[in-house]
């Protein structure tokens, strides 16, 4: 560990990690909500935690942000064993939003700053001033009550970062969001990685996931299947050759792999261990007239559904669409 | 480490922050004005605790009327008594030998009347012939005629002439002074009861309106539970003083106004400064210790429907407790009285009653430091549960449909959360 800044350093690589969580556990009333959890946060990134509903994934937020105890397992944030030391670099927005009806946004704001050891009076200065970085200067004396439902949201996020944490941990962030405020959101999340500052964020959607994280856990049936680098992740499935042909058969339908599927009148496959090249001299011996033929690299979804299972992938699936709606 | 980048806030600047936000919510919202009104509900409980008030007073605020002759006159005295009792049936006070004189011996019933204390409302000295009534005025008009008769029986017990009774009047008597001060100690135990209960139902309200709020898990995550506990606990202890400050303000002025002064009053057995001083360290300890079940009682509960069936019970129990505390004032001195002062439920409405009756000052010292030690424990046990329950019951919890049973067969586990 850097005494110096309190970042934990990994014995095996140069990243300091802003969490590292080994093996960790959770049973309620028998059931076993997180399975021996292991993650590894680096300082300064944007890191996804991704499952469906009930996967464990707010359950183990929590126990990151030392809001309820594991039974078994390690974890260590920001270089403190114990979350609550150090509780005042730490911004956290949960799923369930909340914040006082009757006060003012600005005073919101400086009640969630002062949990977190900012001064009231400076507190109430910064809240000002971020409700007017962020477009909502007109907000600044009205209660919460009201409030439109993003605009509260807003002011909940803006609680969460104005005593300017190191780490902030979001619980499903953009869920009940517009696209265009969604849009926002990631961009003030790029914002803050910019910044230094360590974003974790647990989502069911993957294609916020992909759009921002290097890193990410994959989290199903309270258990960590992959934790890792998103590119890692999409390198885990092979790359897909997508093939079209003027010839619908011939001889050159030999050269094609095993695991080959037909859609339509593009063909699919894995691309072979020896390259295109090989496979490309064969289809232009064997006639197939190819008209294009392109390989595509497996996106996170498809990593996802090879990692946690399609049974996971379609309850994700199920509960953004259902979202959407 | 500066201020700034020291990890997290200490127990108390966090729940110095809860405190702060909590009070001046409560003060300048709506409903505070209510809280302000509240103390007019003690007027319809004492009607309906009429009852248990009446036995209290016929137990205990016994007027008796002593005698202070030669010895064989306060025999006749006390044999007419018992043969006028028979004749006229209720009504006839008690009468006591309160001494056996030597012949030419004086004695200052006056002295002994206003010297408080004891059960003695008049004394009658003098002879059966030439009987002296020294009591207060009220009671010189009541006993007058009664006395001469019991006093002519005396002299002859055939007789049809009563003798003329002589009177002197005292400013107060020990008979009045005691029924004064059991009044103190019944209007001091209410009135701590109304406000306790205001407030520890005051403090399970905000809880829930905080869980309801989704605002919980927030301060969760910031700040340790036991200082959300703490902070909540001790801001309604603020709200309260402001209460109290304007009840109090209002009613010193509507009685200086009337030209009523607390010297019409019975001097509590303390005096007055001190007993105000008493009773609000026995309101501090009666709050803590109901706030902190009340706390613990809100972490279970999700909803007002569930604070009302698990605040119930508790409430029904404070109740009994009352009228428990309310009993000890008819036993003074006996295991009742002594029972309500031991068990720190019931200690500080037995102790206010007890500062009213009473002039000892040493066992207030006792009993303010035996119910510390209960808050103490109290707040412990109470932030203990409401660390551990607190989260375990948020909106997914009631989406799974707890029983309220099972959540309380699970407050001896050590779970804490619902899964997410």
């Amino acid at each position: 560990m850097d005494m110096a800044t309190g970042e934990f350093t990994p014995a095996t690589g140069t990243t300091p990690l802003a969490i590292e969580a080994r093996g960790l556990i959770k049973r309620f009333d028998g059931t076993t909500a997180v399975d021996g959890v292991d993650i590894s946060v680096p300082q300064g990134a944007i890191y996804g935690v991704l499952g469906p509903n009930g996967a464990g994934k707010t359950t183990t937020l929590r126990m990151l942000l030392g809001i309820i105890e594991p039974d078994a397992g390690y974890r260590r944030v920001l270089g403190a064993e114990n979350p609550q030391d150090v509780a005042r670099r730490i911004g956290y927005l949960p799923e369930e939003r909340g914040l006082y009806p009757t006060m003012k946004a600005y005073e919101a704001i400086a009640f969630m700053g002062a949990l977190r050891g900012v001064p009231l009076a400076e507190g109430r200065r910064r809240g000002k001033e971020l409700l007017e970085e962020h477009g909502l200067a007109h907000a600044i004396d009205r209660q919460i009550r009201q409030l439109s439902k993003g605009m509260a949201q807003t002011v909940q996020l803006l609680g969460t970062l104005v005593h300017d944490p190191a780490l902030v941990v979001f619980d499903e962030p953009f869920s009940g969001l517009d696209a265009i405020n969604q849009g926002k959101l990631e961009l003030l999340i790029r914002g803050l990685a910019d910044k230094g500052t360590t974003v974790i964020f647990s989502t069911h959607v993957i294609a916020h996931a992909e759009r921002l994280c290097e890193q990410i856990a994959i989290i199903a049936g309270g258990k960590v299947p992959y934790a890792g680098s998103v590119e890692e992740a999409r390198d885990r499935i092979p790359a897909q050759v997508r093939l079209e042909t003027r010839n619908p058969d011939g001889a050159w339908r030999a050269a094609l792999p095993e695991g080959t599927r037909r859609v339509g009148q593009f063909w699919y496959f894995p691309l072979p261990e020896s390259g295109v090249e090989p496979l490309l001299k064969a289809l232009i011996e064997g006639d197939a007239g190819i008209l294009s033929l392109s390989i595509e690299r497996a996106g996170l979804h498809d990593a996802f559904v090879a990692i946690a299972g399609e049974a996971a992938a379609r309850a994700m699936v199920t509960q953004a669409a259902g979202e959407a709606t | 480490m500066s201020e700034q980048t020291r990890g997290r806030l200490s127990l108390l600047r966090a729940a110095f922050v809860i405190a702060r936000r909590d009070f001046t919510a409560i003060l300048f919202g709506r409903t505070f004005i209510f809280f302000l009104l509240g103390p007019l509900f003690p007027v319809v409980v004492m009607a309906l605790a009429g009852g248990v008030g009446a036995q209290v007073q016929s137990g205990v605020a016994v007027a008796d009327i002593g005698v202070a002759m030669e010895a064989q006159d306060v025999d006749a005295m006390l044999a007419a008594r018992e043969e006028v009792a028979e004749q006229l049936g209720g009504g006839v006070p008690p009468m006591v030998a309160t001494a056996r004189l030597e012949p030419g011996e004086s004695f200052d019933a006056r002295a002994v009347l206003e010297s408080g204390g004891g059960s003695l409302a008049a004394v009658v000295t003098g002879t059966p012939e030439a009987p002296v009534l020294t009591a207060t005025e009220g009671r010189v008009r009541n006993w007058q005629g009664l006395v001469g008769m019991i006093a002519g029986f005396a002299a002859d017990p055939g007789t049809r002439s009563y003798p003329a009774v002589s009177t002197q009047a005292v400013v107060t008597s020990g008979a009045a002074e005691t029924s004064g001060r059991i009044k103190t100690a019944q209007g001091g135990q209410i009135l701590l009861f109304m406000l306790i209960m205001l407030l520890a139902s005051m403090v399970l309200s905000n809880l829930v309106e905080e869980k309801g709020n989704k605002i919980i898990e927030i301060l969760a995550a910031a700040v340790p539970m036991d200082a959300v506990f703490l902070g909540k606990l001790f801001a309604m202890l603020g709200i309260s003083v402001v209460g109290i400050v304007v009840w109090a303000s209002t009613g010193f002025a509507i009685l200086t106004a009337g030209g009523v002064t607390l010297s019409d009053y019975a001097n509590p057995g303390v005096g007055w400064p001190m007993f105000f001083v008493l009773f609000a360290a026995y309101f501090a300890m009666g709050y803590l210790l109901l706030g902190s079940i009340f706390l613990a009682v809100g972490s279970l509960a999700n909803t007002v429907r569930e604070v009302q069936t698990l605040s119930m019970p508790a409430t029904m129990a404070q109740i009994l407790v009352f009228f428990f505390a309310s009993l000890a004032v008819t036993d003074q001195g006996g295991w009742v009285e002594y029972s309500a002062m031991a068990f720190p439920l019931s200690s500080p409405f037995a102790m206010v009653a007890r500062a009213a009756t009473d002039e000892a000052l040493w066992p207030h010292v006792l009993a303010l430091l035996w119910q510390a030690a209960w808050v103490a424990v109290f707040i412990r046990a109470g932030a203990s549960l409401f660390r551990r329950r607190v989260m375990k019951s948020g909106p997914q919890g009631a989406r799974k449909s707890r029983s309220l049973v099972k959540a309380i067969g699970g407050l001896f586990r050590n779970d804490s959360a619902t899964a997410g």
